[in-house]
């Protein structure tokens, strides 16, 4: 069981950088289309926000505990959501092939950014919690 | 090649030498997450944005807190240990590896050469037809979501399996 740091300055500071991390990281995924980034970093920078919370504020920490609670399902919906994405165009036309999502109102582009977009969420989803949980197993072994 | 991407090649190869010498775990830890910082810099120094950006978050951030909770469960100092027959055996395995890396080096084309494979067949092709197959402006996203998407979503997979992995071996010990 990890417990929280002794310095305030270390948990103020943790307390100010969160947000300003889990900021940064849906923009990275967001805009990871058009600008370098994308779900495997986004999802990097949303588990080390994590990570910083539980070294800060200990194993009890009220979004790491949260996290690390819901970790196996998340990355499962993660998987899922990918899958899923490439499962409904298979049905149109072709796995993964993201013109084809049963979206008609939007033009072809539009409908291709959302594929990629949610493919995208689908890794970030796996990657965040996949880092958590094997930290969360580390810091785990660290209390033994 | 300028002067700073010479300096930071030889502070990487410096870190990296440094890692691996140190007998204290916790400072090869800090230098490794040096090394990959420094070549986060490079990467972005010659373009590969992307590439820099994963280093950075990948190999500076969360492989550095991996070694230090790592370091939590043992000891931070590598006990010395007399040398034997094998360490020999070792060196020259070492010297072998180096050099068929260093042979292998010469076959690769020379660096930034126009005239190089990928240069002249594969990015040329991806530059100038991924817009108009995908409709996707960024063209790295166009071949890893697109392209490649199967083997984007393999290579999620097997970051999952990873964590199934640690999760199990955890859950043998409680």
């Amino acid at each position: 069981m990890l417990l929280p740091h002794a310095s305030p300055i270390v948990r103020l500071t943790t307390r100010i950088a969160q947000p300003f991390l889990w900021l940064f990281g849906l923009y990275v995924l967001a805009h990871g289309h058009e600008s370098p980034g994308g779900g495997f970093q986004a999802g990097t920078l949303l588990a080390s926000s994590f990570i910083l919370e539980a070294v800060s504020f200990g194993a009890d920490a009220p979004f790491y505990s949260r996290m690390r609670a819901a970790a196996f399902r998340i990355a499962a919906a993660g998987i899922l959501i990918y899958g899923g994405i490439g499962a409904i165009t298979a049905f149109e036309t072709w796995f993964l092939d993201y013109g084809a999502l049963p979206l008609a109102w939007l033009e072809a582009p539009a409908r291709r950014w959302w594929g990629i977009f949610g493919v995208e969420t689908g890794v970030c989803l796996v990657v965040m919690a996949a880092l958590v949980g094997i930290f969360d197993r580390l810091a785990e072994g660290a209390a033994r | 090649m300028t002067a700073l991407t010479t300096a930071l090649l030889a502070l990487l190869v410096l870190c990296g030498a440094a890692a691996a010498i140190s007998r204290n775990l916790f400072g090869s830890a800090m230098l490794l997450g040096t090394y990959s910082f420094v070549l986060a810099a490079l990467w972005a120094l010659w373009g590969g944005l992307d590439v820099a950006f994963t280093e950075a978050v990948v190999g500076a951030g969360v492989a550095t807190i991996y070694f230090i909770a790592l370091l939590w469960v043992t000891k931070h100092t590598v006990a010395p240990r007399p040398m034997r027959a094998q360490d020999g055996l070792l060196v020259v395995l070492a010297v072998a590896l180096l050099a068929g890396g260093w042979w292998m080096l010469l076959g690769l084309p020379v660096w930034m050469d126009p005239l190089a494979p990928a240069q002249v067949h594969l990015s040329p092709e991806f530059l100038t037809r991924s817009l108009a197959d995908t409709q996707t402006p960024n063209v790295v996203t166009s071949i890893l979501a697109d392209y490649r998407g199967f083997d984007t979503l393999m290579e999620t997979t097997v970051i999952f399996t990873a964590a199934i992995s640690c999760w199990l071996l955890g859950a043998g010990r409680e």
